[in-house]
């Protein structure tokens, strides 16, 4: 039995539930024990570091201090999001690096009658754990429907293995634990170059513009080797390139139908446990077809509830509609680098 | 001694111009030495600008002569740069060199701290242990040994060939120790040489022939030194030469077994893994010596027991399965390393892609690439073996200047990027673009060389590139290897899609270079490469008395300046030679035998085997021709009965006392 302390994060419950129920599959059959921190809060994701660093801090060692109040068997840290994951990391490393920071946060703390002492968790990502505790030859061996025939993308996203404060990654520019996790799940696993490039984060948010054209390097990078669909280990990565790719789609003119799974639900399938517990289906680029080809019957994801009519009266015209919507600016060629 | 008569001291302190004296208050530490000191012996305390010269040594003589002076304490630099300048001196004044001392106040002192008045009293305290342990020394002798006139040069790349030549031209014998099956180091897998672009192996293989033929010259390929005992003037050397499975003395290097061999592997030290050769092989058509090797576990025979087909063609029996590997010990009085460089693994840059996108080359691949006895025989084409690329790129400093791998400059890369830019426009009328950091290009005719290649239309681009990737975002990029950099000279970042990337991979020390440094009882830098005994002033010896460096081994060099070191380090041994003996320091450890128990401790402990049991007697014995007077000894012996001149019991208190006096 492999215990961790499990810190789910916000999207699990929401956006990502597809990869929270995957997981707790996953973690059934690879007998992982997972104990979730109890009363956890927001990591602050990827914005909250910018604009106030102690406040910040104190967010997330506050879960930090907790889990390690929960220490039982194990002390590592397990988070299934990059984003959560890197900031606990950070905060566990940054306290320990600049002690006057970690005084700071822990008198922040002690309102709430905590304490952290840096160092005294390990932090892991879902993904290192899967491949460096359990280990490939465990995972292959409960493989019961190989994946033969199913081309994937691995996109293991830019916060898992940089800056790796505890040099846990193979490599930080071209690491290959995603993809060799794939490769014994028996998929024909693509050299995706783009593996650890930006989603666009939260650019998504506030300049859509340039989220679009990052999604766009992605998802026809993962075209142009013929990929039947693209995998990543965090919510973030597959909410930009799942519910941004239309978007992307009219901005550039594309018609792109890249699916967007995460790692686990794929484990999942190669698990024996049927799509629709694997999470598909919740997807909003379908996966449907590109399971079928491997034999395999995915809920199509459900329709979108037909939008609002704005209720009361109209607003004027935006003063810069042009840039609001993609449909307008989707004739202007964007300006090449060079 | 001690109790009736404490010896004469005269202490001298030296400014050292400002570098002493900026800040430690001389004129203070000799008042004070005069004054507080005068109980402990010292009856003259002087300062002065600069000790070292000759009219400040003029005045140790003078004070020795006319009062009398039977200790001289020197506070100036460290022992290392002028003990033997004042000991030498003070010799010449009639006082026996080991009644002199040099207390280090520069390197330990004003070089190391910024607080006058304490590193004035930590002087005063340096220089008070000193005159408290100098009463105890006694008058010692040199010994002096005979120097055995051969020679070992280890590894037989251009800088060992270069030693080895003009040592066997003077007329002594040289041992040349390789371990691959032929000399000729990396300059043998290069076309050609910058800045002149002479054909490499056209100035290199009349030196290995001249090597490989010389009278006083015993080659040995395929060997490699396992351990090395003794002491300049007589090293006991072991060697392993590996079996060939060749008889060297019938064989005629007529290549038929070769010729014959029915498998074929990828060759990945000569043709850097981009050909192939057989299994009993020669590196290259003009390797010396010209005996094959076979190359065991990629044998059909060793493997499988069926085949021998080169022993069946072999037209003069010369294939001899049965051979074994044999130790060959030589003694030698001198020896010369010149191990070379690994060249850096480009794949360790993951995001330049190299192993992973087929048409990112290493240097070397290129080098092979380029030349007319490699894989495409000289044409320059796509991993395909067909295709000749359009336009190249060339990244410069790949593992070098990176603080991820190595921090320094390999300082050949920025001249064998040149080279390679002028041999690809030549061949292929390509368009190369140079990604570059710094352009270094210092030696003689390199700059011109610079020159001449800009104005051939090679594009510079001034920038570290960030990566080369195969994922196309613009139409135009499709099917092309992306150079993704940013110009610093426009202030733009750029994306530049070229058919061929070539990595101008720097250089690092030799993967076991630690461990054959622990043979030769020399030490490596943090960064790997081996430490001369000064940086500037005496680049080829070590710390090691008898054991010299040359070439790549101390650091990044080009081919002259490799050959130069050969050459120099060939002047010391002849230097070393031509003295016949050798003057040992008198620096020993000895055992009180009355003292000793006997328990062996001290025999294993000693670096240099210089300890010997006396079963009769059952006691330890120090053979004072082994010692180096190194301490281990006295430091382990249980029962106190090992003394060091020269570091004896008696001095270590008397120091430790004279340093915790108040100042």
């Amino acid at each position: 039995m492999n215990k961790y302390i499990y810190y789910p994060g916000c999207s699990m419950e929401g956006s990502a539930r597809a990869y929270a129920e995957s997981l707790s599959q996953v973690a059934k059959i690879l007998d992982m024990e997972l104990a979730t921190v109890r009363d956890w809060n927001c990591c602050g994701a990827t914005e909250y570091l910018s604009i106030n660093l102690i406040p910040a801090y104190s967010l997330i060692a506050r879960n930090l201090a907790i889990a390690a109040g929960q220490v039982n068997g194990t002390n590592e840290l397990m988070a299934p999001c990059s984003a959560c994951y890197l900031n606990l990391e950070k905060a566990d490393y940054y306290m320990a690096e600049r002690p006057a920071l970690g005084e700071k946060v822990n008198e922040a703390l002690a309102a709430g009658g905590l304490h952290y002492k840096p160092g005294s968790l390990q932090i892991r990502h879902l993904v290192d754990v899967l491949v460096n505790d359990i280990g490939l030859d465990v995972i292959k061996s409960k493989v019961v429907r190989p994946l033969t025939g199913l081309r994937i993308a691995p996109y293991l996203g830019c916060m898992v293995p940089r800056p790796d404060y505890q040099h846990r990654w193979s490599d930080h520019e071209y690491p290959l634990e995603l993809d060799d996790l794939m490769h014994v799940l028996g998929a024909e696993v693509i050299d995706f170059p783009l593996k650890t490039d930006c989603c666009g984060g939260h650019m998504s948010q506030i300049a859509p513009e340039t989220a679009y054209e990052l999604i766009r390097r992605l998802v026809s990078e993962a075209d142009e080797y013929q990929a039947d669909l693209m995998v990543t280990v965090c919510p973030m990565c597959q909410m930009n390139l799942d519910a941004y790719q239309g978007e992307a789609n009219r901005f550039f003119g594309t018609k792109y139908q890249m699916p967007i799974v995460f790692f686990t639900q794929l484990m999942a399938l190669a698990f024996g446990i049927d799509a629709k517990s694997a999470g598909f289906g919740l997807e909003l680029v379908s996966a449907k077809k590109a399971l079928a080809r491997i034999g395999v019957e995915a809920p199509a994801p459900e329709p979108a509830s037909p939008r609002r009519k704005p209720d009361g009266l109209p607003m004027p015209p935006h003063r810069r509609k042009k840039y609001a919507s993609g449909r307008e600016a989707s004739d202007e060629k964007i300006a090449v680098a060079e | 001694m001690i109790e009736n008569h404490k010896p004469k001291i005269g202490v001298y302190v030296c400014h050292c111009g400002s570098n002493i004296a900026g800040t430690v208050n001389v004129d203070d530490v000799r008042k004070w030495a005069q004054e507080k000191l005068g109980p402990e012996g010292v009856v003259i305390a002087r300062d002065y600008k600069f000790m070292c010269s000759s009219l400040g040594q003029e005045l140790i003589e003078k004070d020795i002569k006319e009062l009398g002076l039977e200790r001289v304490v020197v506070a100036a630099c460290s022992p290392h740069l002028h003990e033997k300048t004042f000991r030498t001196a003070a010799e010449k004044a009639g006082l026996n060199p080991y009644l002199t001392e040099l207390v280090s106040i520069r390197e330990q002192v004003s070089w190391v701290h910024t607080d006058k008045a304490i590193a004035t009293e930590k002087a005063k305290s340096l220089v008070s242990g000193t005159v408290q342990r100098i009463a105890y020394n006694t008058p010692l002798e040199k010994q002096k040994v005979p120097i055995n006139a051969n020679t070992l040069v280890v590894g037989g790349g251009i800088a060992g060939i270069q030693a080895a030549l003009e040592i066997a031209n003077a007329g002594f014998h040289v041992y040349l120790v390789e371990r691959e099956p032929s000399i000729g180091g990396h300059m043998a897998q290069f076309d050609k040489t910058f800045p002149t672009l002479d054909c490499s192996a056209c100035i290199l293989t009349p030196r290995m022939v001249e090597a490989g033929t010389h009278p006083n010259i015993t080659l040995m390929t395929w060997s490699e030194v396992t351990n090395v005992s003794g002491f300049v003037g007589n090293f006991d050397v072991r060697i392993l030469k590996k079996a060939r499975y060749v008889n060297e003395d019938v064989c005629t290097g007529c290549g038929i077994c070769t010729e014959k061999c029915p498998k074929k592997v990828i060759d990945t030290h000569y043709e850097a893994g981009l050909g192939y050769r057989k299994v009993v092989y020669t590196p290259f058509a003009q390797a010396v010596p010209r005996f094959p090797v076979i190359d065991r576990p990629n044998c059909t025979f060793f493997q499988k027991g069926t085949c021998k087909a080169c022993e069946k063609f072999c037209p003069t029996n010369a294939i001899d399965f049965k051979q074994e590997d044999e130790f060959i010990n030589i003694t030698v009085g001198n020896i010369i390393l010149a191990t070379g460089y690994d060249l850096f693994d480009a794949g360790r840059v993951t995001n330049y892609g190299y192993g992973r996108l087929p048409n990112v080359f290493s240097s070397i691949e290129f080098e092979r690439l380029s030349n007319s006895a490699g894989p495409t025989g000289g044409e320059i084409t796509l991993r395909d073996g067909k295709t000749k690329p359009e336009t190249v790129g060339i990244i410069h400093c790949v593992g070098s200047r990176d603080k991820n791998f190595n921090n320094y400059c390999s300082s050949i890369c920025c001249m064998q990027s040149l080279k390679f830019a002028h041999i690809v426009r030549e061949r292929t009328g390509a368009d190369v673009y140079e990604f570059y950091i710094d352009m270094r290009t210092p030696m003689k005719a390199y700059d011109e060389f610079y020159q001449r290649v800009l104005d051939e239309g090679t594009l510079f681009v001034r920038g570290k590139v960030a990566e080369v990737t195969n994922a196309a975002r613009y139409p135009h990029e499709k099917g092309k290897l992306i150079i993704h950099v940013e110009d610093t000279l426009v202030g733009k970042q750029r994306r530049i899609p070229v058919d061929m990337v070539i990595l101008s991979n720097g250089m690092e020390p030799r993967h076991d270079a630690k461990q054959t440094g622990q043979t030769f009882g020399i030490s490596c830098s943090s960064d790997g490469w081996y430490i001369e005994r000064h940086p500037k002033l005496d680049p080829v010896s070590t710390m090691t008395e008898g054991i010299y460096i040359a070439g790549c081994a101390t650091g990044p060099k080009d081919i002259p300046a490799s050959v130069a070191q050969g050459a120099a380090a060939a002047a010391r041994v002849l230097d070393k030679i031509l003295q016949k003996e050798v003057e040992m320091e008198p620096i020993r450890a000895s055992v009180i035998e009355e003292n000793c128990s006997g328990c062996r401790i001290c025999n294993s402990m000693c670096p240099f085997n210089a300890i010997a049991f006396i079963g009769d007697l059952k006691v330890s014995r120090v053979n004072p021709a082994l010692c180096q007077g190194c301490g281990t000894c006295v430091a382990a012996c249980p029962a106190g009965a090992i003394t060091g001149t020269g570091f004896s019991n008696e001095q270590i208190f008397a120091q430790i006392d004279g340093l915790l006096m108040t100042v």
